[in-house]
């Protein structure tokens, strides 16, 4: 229940990091706010070499609200964000999502890069990404790239990162005229949810004209679903939905673990479609 | 199968901190932990160590005011920071208000989560939370096996009535 030993570094700019992650002689990990990494390195489950410390690199942590995007650097600690009267009314599924991962003395140290990088597949954030089609921006020694949300997670645990990649910051489009919400059945509050659900719509005339569904531990990864999407448009979040519900049973194939059965991860995806479309008819989050 | 290699010995470091409102230095590994940098390197046997995992609380410190769990953080990272353990909350041999409150309503049995807990109540009363907020939320983050809580919420409850908040 102690970290291997390891190589500890403590780049001070984003160029020392990229350095870093670049020699191809080490195994790296990065370190942000360690609630997950540290878990692992305890288990003994993480064995790098190096371990770069990124907390002492400034710059890495903004808020950035434009009319079209928000944009989030990955070192913003949850607990921040939580907080944040900005995002509060730029993109309130966000701080939504946050206050349902772990508890205040976690969140404390999470990192919104951290939480997506580690790719956890019952995570919400994740599932946040995927539902509004986030952009990760990357940085490596030799140059950035973007990746949407959708092709970034792969697997459990597994993302497209490089291992020469760090995320630098997440942008979330502001969907106009959507609303979202997220809801989630979890064994205690700040569980991994058994399963999770981010659900967003725009309604006109109270009908459903455009939904977007992402589910959380419903895959190996965060999944968007389109076929309960296009079932929602041209209902009523107050009507009957066996239609959707049935949409979405039918297009994913849950795992079946020491947690639950593949049958009752179905059954709880059914119900907090339910609920999240009860809760944006009655207002719910913007 | 592959049997791991010993590492060679990793670099030490030295840890400075201002820990309970007094500098402290202390060699240490880099992959020590800040909990067992406090008990083992400053003696400090105050913060308890449960599950080393993050999810017990019982290891909670208050590190620049914020309650974080120091099984989750490694030694060197709290190097230049101000860290407060258990051990400062009594002060001259008199116990904190919520130290008096938590034995007034029997907060405890075997004491192992109590030091965790403390540190982030006493957070919570300094950023002036709610006890509905400190009962919830804060003390979601604390595993007791023995009190079933009610001593905990009662004492949350009586204390934060007490200074009339």
């Amino acid at each position: 229940m102690k970290p291997p030993a390891f190589d500890y570094q403590e780049p001070r700019t984003l160029d020392e990091i990229v350095e870093l992650l670049a020699r191809t002689d080490q195994d790296a990990t990065v370190l942000a706010g360690g609630q997950s990494l540290v878990p692992l390195l305890n288990l003994r489950l993480a064995r790098p070499d190096v371990v770069v410390d990124i907390n002492r690199v400034p710059g890495l942590d903004g808020v950035e609200v434009a009319d079209d995007a928000v944009v989030l650097g990955a070192m913003a600690r949850l607990a921040t964000l939580e907080r944040d009267p900005v995002l509060a009314d730029a993109l309130p599924i966000v701080p939504e999502a946050i206050r349902l991962v772990a508890h205040p003395q976690i969140r404390n140290r999470t990192t919104l890069g951290g939480s997506l990088c580690h790719a956890d597949p019952a995570a919400e954030l994740p599932a946040v990404a995927v539902a509004l089609d986030a952009r990760l921006h990357l940085r490596a020694r030799d140059g950035g790239r973007t990746e949407e949300a959708a092709g970034f997670f792969q697997s459990v645990f597994t993302t497209s990162r490089r291992p020469e990649e760090l995320l630098t910051a997440v942008e979330f489009p502001r969907h106009q005229g959507f609303r979202f919400c997220f809801e989630e059945v979890s064994r205690r509050h700040g569980d991994f949810p058994f399963v999770g659900l981010c659900f967003g719509v725009r309604l006109e005339d109270g009908v459903v004209t455009a939904a977007r569904l992402a589910g959380a531990g419903i895959a190996e990864r965060p999944l968007r679903l389109p076929a309960a999407e296009a079932a929602l448009v041209g209902h009523r979040l107050s009507g009957d939905l066996a239609e959707v519900l049935d949409a979405a049973s039918a297009e994913v194939d849950p795992p079946s673990d020491i947690h639950g059965t593949a049958s009752f991860r179905r059954g709880l995806l059914r119900a907090v479609i339910r609920r999240a479309a009860a809760r944006l008819d009655q207002g719910g989050s913007r | 199968m592959t049997v791991p290699t010993t590492p060679a010995p990793a670099r030490m470091r030295t840890v400075t901190a201002t820990v309970n409102g007094v500098t402290r230095s202390a060699e240490t590994e880099p992959r020590a932990l800040l909990s067992d940098f406090l008990r083992h390197d400053l003696g400090l046997t105050g913060t308890h160590v449960g599950c080393e995992q993050g999810v017990c609380g019982a290891c909670t410190v208050l590190v620049d005011d914020v309650p974080v769990r120091s099984c989750l953080l490694l030694a060197v990272q709290a190097d230049g920071r101000r860290i407060e353990t258990v051990e400062a909350l009594a002060q001259d041999g008199e116990l904190s208000g919520f130290q008096r409150a938590m034995r007034d309503e029997h907060g405890l049995q075997c004491g192992f989560c109590t030091p965790g807990i403390l540190m982030s109540v006493t957070a919570a009363e300094r950023e002036g939370l709610t006890a509905e907020q400190t009962t919830t939320e804060v003390l979601g983050g604390h595993v007791c096996r023995c009190t079933g809580y009610q001593g905990i919420r009662a004492a949350i409850e009586h204390h934060w009535q007490e200074a009339g908040r």
